[in-house]
This record gives structure tokens, C-alpha cells and sequence, in this order.
């Protein structure tokens, strides 16, 4: 019975694909949807009238969490900036513990499930919503951000299941029924954990998956005419690739990734670095720009408040700090004390949003791009930005967008997973039945043009941001007992340095 | 102090033709064996979220297999007369070789010519290439 219905699975994107090449069948599913997706997306992007502006109290939640993270942990990562790098080096590794894996394979992993999209297209939006004051405040954003991170890794580490095997699941899911049962909140937590789990298996199948194969697919056949219209196509080879990794568990393609993608990152930020150097006179005129629009009043596209928004918002979606994915990729690492992570995980909005999205925003300002008034927005105008003077950019940043989607994918699936293995056990053939709904939605996601349910899924990604953020204000004191002793032991040399 | 001779060992004939020859001149001199298996790990290698969850249970599985394989060897080669130690690590099988020379002062390293590697870093110069320009120790490549 059971495997009747993963063969029904493995053959449903042959037939969604056909259906969905003939009109009409999009915007059915569209309609059809509407009204139940509609509630929820304005229910988690409620909006208030700020100035003028409308604000989603969401961003705001997210924004006001990294503050009161960052001042109950006295600014921990500025202080533990450095202590992050000499983690991240490997100063502390036990050569005994060779074969383990290391902070610095971690903090790869984590970022390449972050560094994507959001980093390209976001920013363009953001620039050109809110003026290149949004870069300011993005920039603050994901300052604020690293102390979210903190917390939900080091209590993610701290609460999760190790397994016979030898293998672990962890995550806010898992600190959330845990760690609030400690507190005497049993039922309240198992709620949160649900909560969070449905959230997160939405997020994956949306915002880690569809959003990813829609848009990669989107700069594909801007450039490659071929693929114009036959999204489908292009879904069904994302599916396959992203099929044989996660369920065939064919590394080797895993691997060319690995190869790819980092590189892919440097060509990116070194593109952006030359293009800011051939620009070099006009950087005083940009950094005036960003904070003159940052604070002033009344400037282009809404102003402070405008620019407060588009900034924020933008660095949360690039960053997902407080989303608490991350938190299920730290969870994953074997570690002598969960504090470790916490102090490697800090470095991932830093460098997701404070150096690739500043990089991207500085380049749209110093060409000017986003003043053009021709409406072009998004990954288009990262790539017209990078295409006036770097001739033939879009090219690459197409390839960069599709590697990018690929690798978020890999660590949504792996998300998402863990949230359904949550929800129904572990279980190879429980496994194997979400990473076939997985591959699913990747050829749904490149196939259809459908704004409901890529609002949905935004919707879901911040969502989980309402559970996992509730239960990091009722264990923070648990973290900071944590960040206490690991300061003891780090002080009686207890944990200690190797090189 | 007994001399020691550290053998590079990966399970595949020619590391086992290469510790014999080691064992013979050790009988001779009265020197310790010390079978050292590198098990290939990068610290820098990417993964995907579901290997690092895996990666703990992999590397003990690894090291059981690794044991399986080296200890029996070592029981063979102590049959014979000679002192054996063996040791099991993951890492980059030059530096540690050298490295386990160096801590050990050991007077040779011993390596068959070639090993398990691709046929890549055979091209490129494996193993023997690289112990052979910064082996801290005398080197002995075992055809």
C-alpha cells in the first residue's frame, strides 16, 4: 500500500507538469486557494499605519527579539566577535576529535542555506522601495540579528535528540516541548512545536522550495530563451537534482555544488568589489546618500520609515535570523558544549547581510541603477546594476541564482524534514514521502506563476518566527546559565586552546 | 630507546607489502612498528544539513572499520617477533605521517607506492610525491 502510494508520488510530477503547460490550470489552482491563503497571509503580515507607511508588525517582532537578545546578552556579538573567528579557525579543535565535523563546515552549511536569493533579489527590492536608506537599516538588521541567532543555536544544540545511531534532530521544535516543559509550560510548548513544525514544513515546501525554483527560474529564461514557457521543464531537471541528492543520496552532485558555490560567492562579492572600485569617487556620494536616506524625513519612497521597512524587512527574509532554521542546521553538529555554535552561528547574518547584501545595495546605489525610473526591480535590477559595468553579468549572476536556489533547497528539504519527522516520527518511509512531496513542489514552483501561494509561503517562513521567537524570551535565562559555564570553563581552562 | 618506524597503512596490498618489509628490518634492529591508517578527511569539505547530522555516526563507523582491518594485521606482524602499535585518524595522510614522525622521533617512514588514491592524485604526484620532498625522516617507498 505504501509503496503504491510513493509511486503515485514519484509519478505526480509528470502529471502536474503536463497539466500545468496548458493555460489556465495556474490560475484555478490560484483562485481556488485564495480565500484560505488570503486570511493567513494577512493575518501574519498584519500591517499598522506608521507615518504614512504601512508596517508589518511581523518585521517589528523579529527587529524588537534582536534587540532584547543583544542587550540581555551585553552586546554579545561585538564582544564575541572574535572569540566567533577563532571558532570558526579552528583554534579550539581537538586533533583527537579529527573526522568530526568543524565549526568552520557548520558555519558553510548554514550559510549556504541562507546566502541565496534574498541576497540578490531582496536587496533590489529593498533598494528600490525604500531609497538606498534601506542599506542602513538593513545593515542594523542584521547587526541585531546575530544575537537572535545566538540564542535559538545554542538552545537548539542544547535540546536535541541523539539518536542510537549516532545521528541527531534538533531545533526550536525540539527546545520547544523541551525547554517549556522545564518551565511547567508542557502543554503550551508541544502547542508551539506543532505550531512551528506545520510552519516550518509550509516555509520549506514554499519559501525554501517554490519561491527558489520559481525565481532561479525566472533568470533563467530571461537569458536562455529556450526554457521561455517550459517552466515545467526546467522544474522536473531542478526536481531531478534536488531528487538524487536528498532521496538517491547521490553525493557526488552535493559535491559539485560544494565546489561551485563558494566560488560562485567570491565571484559574486569580487564582481561587486570591483565594480565599487572602478566607482571608487563616487562612494563618498553613495555612504551620504544611504544615511542621508536613512533619516531623512522626507526623502524618496516613503521617507525614514519607508527605508526603516524595506530594510529590515529584506535583511530578515536574507538573514532568517530568529526564523530559527538555523537552528535545526547547528543542531546537526557534534559539539563539546551547545555554546559553541551559538558563538559560530553569530557570524552568519554578518556575513549573509552586513557584507553580501551591503555589497549588492552599494553597487545598485553607486551605478544609480534604482533612480533609473523604468519600475525595474528585484533580481532584474541586481542584474542591471552589475551589467553597467561588468558586461555580460547577468550571465553569471543566472548561474549564481540557480546554484544558489539549489543549495537553499538542499537545506529547506533537510528543514522541512526534520519538522515532518517531528510531527510523525522517524522512519525511513515516512522520510522518503516528504522528500517525494519535496520534489513535488519544486516542478509546482517553476511551473506556475502563483502569487497566493508564494505569499503563503513568506507568510509560513515568518511565521515560524512567532513560536520559535515566543519560546526564546522564555529560555533565554537557560542560555544565558549556559554562556556562564562555558565562560567558566573557558576561564579554568577547562575548553582550551589547541593551537 | 627503541627505534621506530612508522608505516603508512591503508589496507590495500602494497601498505601491507610495505609493512612486512618494515617488520623484517625492524626484527633486525630491535625496532618498533607503529601502523598508522589516515582515514581522508578535510576539515574545510562541504556538507549537506543531513550529513552533518549523520557525520558523528559515520566517523565511529569509519574508525570500527578502520580497526577491523588494522588490528588483525598488527597480530600477524607481532606473530612474527616484532613490537606493533597502531593508531587510526582522520586527516590528511602526508601531514599526519610526518606528523606522527615528529612526535614520536621516529627514525623512517615506510609507504607502499601506491595506495587507494584516485587516479587524479596518482597523476599528480600522491602520497609517496609529497612524503618524498617533506618527510622529516628517512623514507622508504615500498614497490
Amino acid at each position: 500500500m505504501f509503496k503504491r502510494f510513493l509511486w503515485a508520488l514519484a509519478g505526480l510530477p509528470l502529471m502536474t507538469s503536463a497539466a500545468f503547460a496548458q493555460d489556465g490550470i495556474d490560475k484555478m489552482i490560484s483562485d481556488a486557494i485564495k480565500p484560505i491563503v488570503d486570511p493567513i497571509v494577512s493575518t501574519v503580515f498584519y500591517s499598522v499605519p506608521v507615518f504614512g507607511t504601512q508596517f508589518p508588525l511581523i518585521v517589528g517582532w523579529l527587529v524588537i527579539a534582536a534587540v532584547v537578545f543583544t542587550i540581555y546578552f551585553g552586546f554579545i556579538q561585538f564582544r564575541g566577535f572574535k572569540h566567533s573567528i577563532e571558532l570558526v579557525r579552528g583554534d579550539y579543535l581537538d586533533p583527537n576529535d579529527a573526522g568530526e565535523v568543524t565549526p568552520f563546515q557548520a558555519l558553510a552549511t548554514a550559510l549556504s542555506g541562507t546566502v541565496g536569493l534574498g541576497n540578490i533579489a531582496g536587496v533590489g527590492v529593498a533598494v528600490y522601495l525604500g531609497g538606498p536608506g534601506a542599506t542602513f537599516w538593513m545593515i542594523l538588521a542584521g547587526l541585531l540579528g546575530m544575537a537572535s541567532k545566538f540564542t535559538e543555536c545554542i538552545l537548539g544544540v542544547h535540546y536535541r535528540n541523539e539518536y542510537e545511531n549516532g545521528t541527531v534532530s534538533g531545533g526550536p521544535m525540539y527546545y520547544l516541548s523541551k525547554g517549556l516543559s522545564e518551565k511547567g509550560q508542557a502543554a503550551f510548548g508541544k502547542f508551539l512545536a506543532i505550531f512551528f513544525s506545520i510552519c516550518c514544513i509550509g516555509g520549506a515546501l514554499g519559501g525554501g522550495n517554490m519561491f527558489q525554483a520559481n525565481q532561479s527560474f525566472a533568470q533563467i529564461s530571461s537569458i536562455m530563451p529556450f526554457f521561455e514557457g517550459k517552466g515545467w521543464l526546467f522544474g522536473l531537471i531542478m526536481a531531478a537534482l534536488v531528487g538524487v541528492v536528498i532521496i538517491g543520496g547521490i553525493k557526488s552532485i552535493a559535491k559539485v555544488t560544494e565546489k561551485i558555490v563558494p566560488g560562485m560567492a567570491v565571484l559574486y562579492v569580487g564582481a561587486a568589489l570591483i565594480i565599487i572600485f572602478m566607482n571608487i569617487g563616487e562612494i563618498p556620494a553613495a555612504v551620504s546618500a544611504i544615511f542621508t536616506g536613512a533619516f531623512a524625513p522626507a526623502a524618496v519612497a516613503g521617507g525614514a520609515i519607508g527605508a526603516l521597512i524595506q530594510g529590515f524587512k529584506r535583511a530578515a527574509f536574507s538573514n532568517e535570523a530568529g526564523i530559527g532554521s538555523a537552528s535545526i542546521a547547528h543542531s546537526a553538529v557534534q559539539t563539546k558544549h551547545p555554546v559553541t555554535e551559538g558563538y559560530v552561528a553569530l557570524l552568519e547574518p554578518f556575513i549573509d547581510t552586513v557584507v553580501i547584501c551591503t555589497m549588492t545595495s552599494l553597487v545598485i546605489t553607486i551605478t544609480g541603477s534604482w533612480n533609473a525610473g523604468d519600475g525595474v526591480t528585484g533580481i532584474a535590477l541586481t542584474s542591471k546594476a552589475f551589467s553597467s559595468d561588468i558586461a555580460g553579468f547577468s550571465y553569471i549572476l543566472a548561474v549564481a541564482a540557480v546554484l544558489f536556489a539549489f543549495s537553499t533547497m538542499i537545506s529547506w528539504s533537510y528543514y522541512g524534514l526534520k519538522a515532518w519527522t517531528y510531527m510523525f516520527g522517524e522512519g525511513q518511509k515516512k522520510e522518503i514521502a516528504f522528500k517525494l512531496i519535496f520534489c513535488v513542489f519544486v516542478v509546482i514552483g517553476a511551473s506556475m506563476s502563483l502569487g497566493p501561494v508564494i505569499d503563503f509561503s513568506d507568510a509560513m517562513i515568518f511565521a515560524m518566527a512567532i513560536a520559535n521567537i515566543i519560546g526564546l524570551y522564555f529560555l533565554m535565562p537557560k542560555v544565558k546559565a549556559l554562556l556562564k559555564d562555558y565562560h567558566a570553563k573557558l576561564a579554568s581552562g577547562e575548553i582550551k586552546k589547541m593551537k | 630507546m627503541t627505534d621506530i618506524y612508522i608505516v603508512g597503512f591503508d589496507g590495500t596490498a602494497q601498505s601491507r607489502r610495505a609493512a612486512e618489509f618494515a617488520a623484517g628490518r625492524a626484527k633486525k634492529s630491535g625496532a618498533t612498528l607503529h601502523l598508522l591508517m589516515v582515514l581522508e578527511w578535510s576539515p574545510y569539505s562541504f556538507h549537506t544539513p543531513e550529513e552533518l547530522a549523520e557525520r558523528h555516526g559515520r566517523r565511529e563507523q569509519e574508525l570500527e572499520r578502520a580497526n577491523a582491518e588494522i588490528q588483525p594485521f598488527a597480530e600477524e606482524l607481532k606473530a612474527k617477533g616484532v613490537e606493533v602499535t597502531t593508531e587510526v585518524h582522520h586527516g590528511n595522510a602526508g601531514d599526519l605521517l610526518c606528523k606522527s614522525a615528529t612526535d614520536k622521533s621516529a627514525s623512517a617512514i615506510f609507504i607502499g607506492r601506491t595506495g587507494t588514491s584516485s587516479f587524479a592524485t596518482r597523476l599528480l604526484g600522491g602520497l609517496a610525491v609529497t612524503l618524498a620532498q617533506v618527510a622529516p625522516v628517512p623514507l622508504t617507498i615500498v614497490p
